[in-house]
């Protein structure tokens, strides 16, 4: 082939990914449209509480502009961190939603359904404290890499029973992943108040040691932390794992079509366990980062249904590494701003939950928002050219 | 003579595709109109049209002179049209009766299903038509051929009479088709009108009055089947002169490189479907399976390939026992797997091309470097495969899922044919594909076979097996009736070897 023919097939792969990123983007703002009708009827300015949303999320452009002012005059740091620290802020949110979103996505893409992430993000952070607590005298360049390691192990762990149960008794793994939910729940609850009690009060692990936190960016209050490019790189690993490596190649193609998989030589069965424990390792990733990186101790509840919004935005991201990451973002500066939104212009923080849904719904049901922005011809064209992009 | 039914100027545009350009088509009352096309021709999208599934552009459709307008199946059959489907729209577990009045429930006392009315309106029907047809029995127990008249009498039922068959052929043994043919003659009798879809030559000028050739969505000519031949008919379908007869030379057979012995195979639902099957395939020599479909067939290539666990006997490849060996074990000693169903075992639809032409060979060099798939000899292998066997596509990134039947069955043969092998088993390998493709495919087969190959062909169409095969064993209900030279047996014997009675036996009765 001439080298014309694959420019234009670059070009026709260009004008594919843009189509595929319009209806995410469209979704996302016929969400923030069908929220602010909701604000109004329910009485409220939507202009004020989407203001309120935006500064909460991204700062004040008026506060930037002022800090860094007075940082260049004077040297003085705490204006211009005061006027970063939502945006910072809303990086810490997204971080776990990468890692969890990454889990589902790379399940979507073997055909798995992954609905355990909830639970592996626990048992990740559960094993994660318990080695940045109870071992001691370690320097951080070893002590922080084993604390991340027995995170993603302990949530590979519980991502693999499922997988083998389903590999070896075909034993569906949608309802095996909500009972190993389950398990882990109620696994925390007897650890919080016993083994892993700390000595105070409350149901909760002692802090982790500072050797195994992973080291803040800027001074406290900001809780940004490496966290956040670990997950950056997670990503990239994942999408280099998915596309450029035979074992990826295997894993899709048994998520396209396990038949052919098979026929082609690949072990089907073999692929789903493997794919559960890296998903289950990836949700594991997103409590370690939750404990290591923002909180340092782990409670009850500990999880806050990070593994079941990492499904909605693994749809959003069309199970792609870099859509996962996009989504995170989005998710992110939803929730992070909605607190101040709540707090700001007294709109409840249960409207991002309004917004988050419609959202997912428009992303299930493509068509609503082809037919609602009259994208007829985009769709024919979409379907030849992108079949597979997908989950 | 009257048109009862006509179609004027119908255009119908796919984004991209002209499926259907200013097409003229007429049906005279009481005539058998054929309409023929490789596939891609837009002989479907027009009888979708017809049947109010699809929307044309432009164009009219008169029925009986007067034009009408269908907006969906219920006004096709409102105006008296009514389709079977190439894949049977028949239930299972229920009866011919409760299949026939499906949708168009009669109720008695208000509330309770009235069956009687209805199988008794069959069993006229069917003797009217000569359909032999049980009301009451039901569809899982009836042969293929049953089943297609209950397709036929549900149409009927509906007070069809102008009648479009789909390819109503494809499933059919020869001696069934011959009784579908005496009951469409049945029909015209009675004054119905018949549109016959369909690919195969012989068939057409057996049975049409007016043959119309559809090619690239216009039509290309009507012709009369007595000023027609096979060769001219299909080189309007193709648009070029077309070699109908595989030419080849005897086959100078080696040793054996495939050993089956006394094979029992379990299909999925763990019916015991192959029964004791022993048969060899030695190098240079094409084997050919005929029979029906569903007698066992797939599952002996599943076995074969690995893809079913085989219950007892034994496989022996190039004197090596296959016993529990692995799809990729088995592949790695150099079998080479065309499937029966393309799309489900064959390709990744929703995978570039250049990914399919690896799909069996990625993990080794020079497409992958340990774990690292390298792009570059991907491309060129795909660049290479598409050029050498024909493939027609833009580009080796479109989808798989874009091409048409007969270019991805070139995918396929490129991939299978491009490692090296020793035995090639090619199952049902034309099915669906249109006379160029079936042309090119054949050529290809008999190629490997020169080379050495050992095959084994699986096909339910006996002028594939016939054309190609050195010896042809006969499959019926999971065993092998008989093995037979090619050059020594005629279609009747076969056909009746596929239905089950030895010759020996039809002549004694």
């Amino acid at each position: 082939m001439s080298n014309t023919t694959a420019l234009e097939t670059k070009e026709k792969k260009r004008s594919a990914l843009r189509s595929e990123l319009l209806v995410p983007a469209l979704a996302v703002l016929s969400g923030l449209i069908l929220g602010a009708i909701v604000i109004l009827v329910s009485g409220e300015n939507p202009l004020l509480a989407y203001g309120a949303l935006f500064k909460g999320s991204f700062g004040n452009p008026l506060d930037l502009i002022g800090g860094l002012q007075t940082y260049f005059s004077t040297g003085e740091t705490r204006a211009l961190l005061r006027a970063i620290y939502p945006f910072t802020e809303s990086l810490v949110t997204a971080t776990p939603y990468i890692f969890a979103g990454l889990s589902v996505a790379l399940g979507f893409r073997c055909g798995l359904f992954n609905i355990g992430a909830e639970g592996q993000f626990f048992i990740g952070a559960l094993c994660s404290a318990f080695v940045g607590y109870s071992i001691q005298g370690l320097p951080m360049i070893v002590h922080l890499p084993l604390a991340i390691l027995a995170g993603a192990l302990g949530g590979a762990l519980w991502g693999m029973v499922p997988g083998y149960l389903k590999a070896r008794f075909g034993a569906h793994e949608v309802v095996n992943t909500i009972m190993m939910n389950w398990i882990a729940f109620r696994l925390s609850d007897w650890l919080l108040n016993g083994p892993m009690k700390s000595s105070g009060f409350r149901p909760v692990t002692p802090n982790v040691l500072a050797t195994a936190e992973l080291p803040r960016i800027f001074p406290d209050p900001l809780r940004f932390n490496l966290g956040f490019f670990i997950a950056l790189l997670a990503a990239y690993a994942v999408y280099w794992f998915l596309f450029k490596t035979t074992l990826g190649f295997e894993i899709r193609s048994v998520g396209a079509n396990p038949d052919a998989a098979r026929y082609a030589g690949m072990s089907v069965i073999r692929n789903f366990v493997l794919v559960m424990a890296l998903a289950g390792g990836l949700a594991g990733m997103a409590g370690t980062a939750q404990v290591l990186g923002v909180d340092h101790w782990v409670g009850q509840g500990f999880s806050a249904g990070y593994g079941f919004d990492a499904i909605a935005l693994a749809l959003l991201g069309k199970s792609h590494p870099f859509g996962v990451v996009l989504s995170a973002l989005l998710f992110g500066f939803l929730r992070s701003g909605a607190t101040n939104m709540q707090s700001m212009a007294r709109i409840p923080i249960d409207i991002i939950s309004i917004i988050q849904g419609m959202v997912i719904i428009f992303i299930a049901a493509p068509d609503i928002i082809r037919w609602l922005y009259r994208m007829r011809e985009v769709k024919k064209e979409e379907t030849v050219l992108t079949r597979g992009w997908g989950s | 003579m009257t048109n009862v039914l006509e179609l004027r100027g119908i255009t119908k545009r796919f984004p991209g595709v002209l499926a259907n350009d200013k097409v003229d088509i007429s049906l005279r009352e009481g005539k058998i109109l054929a309409l023929l096309g490789e596939n891609g021709a837009g002989k479907s999208t027009l009888m979708n049209i017809l049947y109010g599934l699809y929307k044309p552009d432009e164009g009219q459709i008169f029925v009986r002179e007067k034009e009408v307008n269908i907006e969906g199946p219920n006004d096709a059959i409102a105006q008296g049209i009514g389709m079977v489907h190439q894949h049977f729209m028949l239930v299972p577990v229920m009866t011919v009766t409760e299949n026939v009045m499906l949708g168009i429930e009669p109720v008695k006392n208000g509330f309770f299903l009235d069956r009687e009315t209805v199988s008794k309106r069959i069993k006229e029907i069917s003797d009217q038509y000569g359909l032999e047809v049980d009301p009451h029995a039901y569809i899982k127990d009836l042969p293929v051929g049953i089943q297609q008249r209950v397709e036929i009498i549900k149409v009927l039922y509906r007070a069809a009479d102008i009648l479009i068959l789909d390819e109503p052929t494809a499933v059919l043994t020869p001696q069934e088709v011959e009784g579908l043919f005496k009951i469409i003659k049945t029909l015209i009798a009675a004054g119905k009108s018949i549109i016959f879809i369909t690919h195969k030559l012989k068939e057409v000028l057996a049975i049409a009055d007016d043959i119309t050739v559809l090619r690239l969505g216009t039509v290309v000519g009507s012709i009369k089947p007595e000023d027609a031949t096979s060769e001219a008919l299909a080189s309007m379908m193709v648009g070029r002169d077309v070699n109908l007869t595989v030419e080849k030379t005897p086959a100078k057979p080696a040793e054996t490189v495939l050993e089956v012995e006394d094979l029992y195979v379990r299909n999925e639902r763990q019916h015991l479907t192959v029964q004791g099957v022993s048969f060899n395939v030695r190098k240079g020599e094409v084997l050919g399976v005929a029979g029906v479909q569903g007698n066992g067939q797939t599952e002996l290539v599943y076995a074969l390939t690995g893809l079913l666990p085989f219950e007892s006997g034994a496989i022996r490849l190039l004197d090596e026992s296959i016993h529990r060996a692995a799809p990729r074990d088995i592949l790695e000693r150099g079998v080479a797997h065309i499937p029966e169903d393309r799309q489900r075992h064959g390709l990744i639809l929703s995978f570039p091309i250049h990914d399919n032409l690896m799909l069996c060979t990625y993990y080794k060099r020079p497409f992958a470097k340990g774990i690292s798939l390298q792009p570059q000899p991907i491309f060129n292998n795909a660049e290479e495969l598409v050029k050498e066997f024909d493939v027609r596509t833009p580009s080796v990134y479109v989808n798989a899922g874009t091409l048409s039947g007969g270019n991805q069955q070139k995918v396929i043969v490129a991939r299978e044919f491009s490692r090296p092998i020793e035995l090639l088993i090619a199952s049902q390998p034309t099915r669906g594909l249109d006379v160029g493709s079936i042309e090119y495919i054949h050529q290809q087969i008999v190629k490997k076979r020169d080379a050495g190959t050992g095959v084994l062909l699986v096909s339910s169409e006996l002028d594939e097996i016939l054309a190609l095969s050195d010896r042809i064993a006969v499959m019926y209900k999971g065993k092998i009736m008989d093995i037979l030279d090619a050059d020594k047996t005629s279609k009747e014997q076969l056909g009746l070897l596929m239905a089950g009675v030895h010759p020996a036996e039809a002549s004694k009765n």
